[in-house]
C-alpha cells in the first residue's frame, strides 16, 4: 500500500493508505482524531472541515494521498492546553451549539472566515457560512459567536 | 468507492505519459467533482493521475491584452486576485460565487472547464469573453470547446494548462443560485469585447451557449433596456425540480439584464 506523510496539528505523521482513503478517514481511523465529523459524505454539509495549508477544506472530499506533505489543522489542534481558542470560547459563550455535530466544522470554517475578512459584518458571516449546515441552532447564535470571536482574534 | 491506482505527476509531460500508459486514467485536480463522482461510482477509472504537484499550472499573469490563468488556480485565487479584480472584475465576481469557501479553496478552473457541468459557472465567462483554452497539445477557442453535456473538445489524455481571457471594455455576470447547491440555475456573462458584444449563458441548457439574439440587440451598447421583450425559447432547456424549462428561459433574459445593471 502507498504511504503518506503530513503534518497534523504540528506533529509529523505518516501511514499506509489506499488510493481511495479519504483525508477524513485518515484523520479519524488511522490517527484517532475523531473530532472531525462526517455529516453527509457528499461535500454539502461542512462538518468535516479542516484547514489544509491554512485554508478551510472539506476533508470528506480530499484523498489522503492528495495531501502528501501538507500541513493539516483539525479541531483538536486549536486549544492551548485548557485554554480554548477564541472561536471555541465564543461558541461556548454564545450558546452556538446544541447537539454539537456540526460544531467542529463550523469552528474551522469560522476561523477561515475571520482570517479572510478583516471587516466582518453579519451579512458576510451568513454568506460565507454557505458551506456549513446546522440542523439545530437556526444559525443565529453561530453568527453572533463568529462576530464576537472576530473582535477577540483582532486583539 | 472502488479502489484505483493513485499516481502523482511530476511534470506536464509526466502526467500525459502516466495517463497514456494506464488502462483507463483520469486526471485529478481539486477533486471537488472527481472525489464525489468516484464515491458514487459514476466513474470507475483504473488510475487517477494527480496534478497537485504541478506548480507551473498555478498562477495568474497578464499577457498582452489578456489575463492568463493556470489550470490549477483555485476559484479563491481568481476571486481575490488584484490583477483579475482590476482588469476583469466580472470574472473575479463570478469565481467568488462558486459553491462555498471550502469549494473555492480547492476547486480549480481547469477542473471546472474539463468537467463542463451544465450548471458550471466558468463556461459563461469563457464564452462571454471569447477566451482561449490552452492545452498540452494546442489552443482551443471558446466557441469550439464546449461540445455537449459534460463533454468538451478535449481528446483522451489532453491536459488543460491555462485559460487566456481577453480583457474586455466592459463586462458583467449575474446568476440565479440554486438555493441548495449554489450552482447557477441560470448564469449570464455579458461583455463588450474587441470582437463585439458576447453573451455566455450557463445552467439553462445541457451545455453553455451564446445567446446571439441578445448579442445583436446589445451591439449598439450594453443597455439593459435593449433586451426587454426579447423572448428566449425554452426548447431543449433543462427542466428539473428546481426550475422548469420555461422558467429557465425567462431567467436567461432577467440575468442578462441584471449582468449589465438592469
Ligand atoms: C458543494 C459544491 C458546490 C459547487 N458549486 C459550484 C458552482 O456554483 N459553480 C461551479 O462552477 N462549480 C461548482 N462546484 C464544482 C467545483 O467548481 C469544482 O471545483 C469543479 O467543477 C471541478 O474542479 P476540480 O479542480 O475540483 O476538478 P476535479 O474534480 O479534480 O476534476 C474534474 C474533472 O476534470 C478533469 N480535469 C481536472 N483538471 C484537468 C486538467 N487540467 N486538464 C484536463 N482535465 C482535467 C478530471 O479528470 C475530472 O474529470 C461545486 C462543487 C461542490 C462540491
Ligand atoms: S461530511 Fe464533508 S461536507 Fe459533509
Ligand atoms: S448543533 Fe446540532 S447540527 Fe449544529
Amino acid at each position: 500500500m502507498p504511504s503518506v506523510s503530513m503534518t497534523v496539528n504540528d506533529k509529523q505523521v505518516s501511514g499506509e493508505v489506499e488510493g481511495r482513503t479519504l483525508l477524513v478517514q485518515f484523520l479519524r481511523e488511522h490517527l484517532g482524531l475523531t473530532g472531525t465529523h462526517v455529516g453527509c459524505d457528499t461535500s454539502q454539509c461542512g462538518a468535516c472541515t479542516v484547514h489544509v495549508n491554512g485554508r478551510a477544506m472539506k476533508s470528506c472530499s480530499l484523498l489522503a494521498l492528495h495531501l502528501d506533505g501538507a500541513d493539516v489543522q483539525t479541531i483538536e489542534g486549536l486549544a492551548d492546553g485548557d485554554t480554548l481558542h477564541p472561536m471555541q470560547e465564543a461558541f461556548r459563550e454564545h450558546h452556538a451549539l446544541q447537539c454539537g455535530f456540526c460544531t467542529p466544522g463550523m469552528v474551522m470554517s469560522a476561523i477561515g472566515i475571520v482570517n479572510d475578512n478583516p471587516d466582518l459584518d453579519e451579512k458576510t458571516i451568513r454568506h460565507q457560512l454557505e458551506g456549513n449546515i446546522c440542523r439545530c441552532t437556526g444559525y443565529h447564535n453561530i453568527v453572533e459567536a463568529i462576530g464576537a470571536a472576530a473582535e477577540d482574534m483582532k486583539g | 468507492m472502488y479502489d484505483f491506482n493513485y499516481q502523482r505527476a511530476s511534470s506536464i509531460e509526466d502526467a500525459a505519459s502516466k495517463h497514456a500508459a494506464a488502462d483507463d486514467a483520469r486526471y485529478l485536480a481539486g477533486g471537488m467533482t472527481m472525489v464525489p463522482v468516484l464515491k458514487q461510482r459514476l466513474d470507475q477509472p483504473s488510475d487517477v493521475v494527480d496534478l497537485g504537484g504541478l506548480g507551473d499550472l498555478t498562477g495568474i499573469s497578464e499577457d498582452g491584452g489578456a489575463i492568463v490563468i493556470g489550470a490549477m488556480t483555485t476559484h479563491h485565487d481568481v476571486a481575490t486576485s488584484d490583477l483579475v479584480k482590476s482588469k476583469i472584475p466580472a470574472l473575479a465576481d463570478l469565481a467568488g460565487t462558486i459553491g462555498d469557501p471550502m469549494v473555492r479553496n480547492r476547486g480549480t478552473i481547469g477542473g471546472s472547464l474539463a468537467n463542463n457541468d451544465p450548471a458550471a459557472s466558468y463556461p459563461a465567462a469563457v464564452l462571454g469573453l471569447g477566451a482561449t483554452i490552452r492545452t498540452n497539445k494546442r489552443s482551443i477557442e471558446a466557441d469550439d470547446f464546449f461540445t455537449g453535456m459534460f463533454d468538451t473538445a478535449l481528446e483522451e489524455g489532453e491536459l488543460i494548462t491555462a485559460v487566456s481571457f481577453p480583457v474586455p471594455e466592459q463586462a458583467g455576470y449575474k446568476h440565479f443560485p440554486n438555493p441548495a447547491s449554489r450552482f447557477p440555475i441560470v448564469g449570464a456573462f455579458v461583455a463588450k469585447t474587441g470582437g463585439g458584444v458576447r453573451v455566455g449563458i450557463t445552467g439553462a441548457s445541457p451545455c453553455a451557449y451564446r445567446q446571439s439574439s441578445f448579442e445583436d440587440a446589445l451591439s449598439g451598447g450594453l443597455d439593459p433596456e435593449s433586451l426587454k421583450g426579447i423572448e428566449v425559447s425554452s426548447d431543449g432547456m433543462n427542466s428539473d425540480i428546481h426550475a422548469s424549462a420555461e422558467y429557465r428561459a425567462h431567467l436567461v433574459n432577467v440575468m442578462a439584464r441584471r449582468a449589465i445593471g438592469g
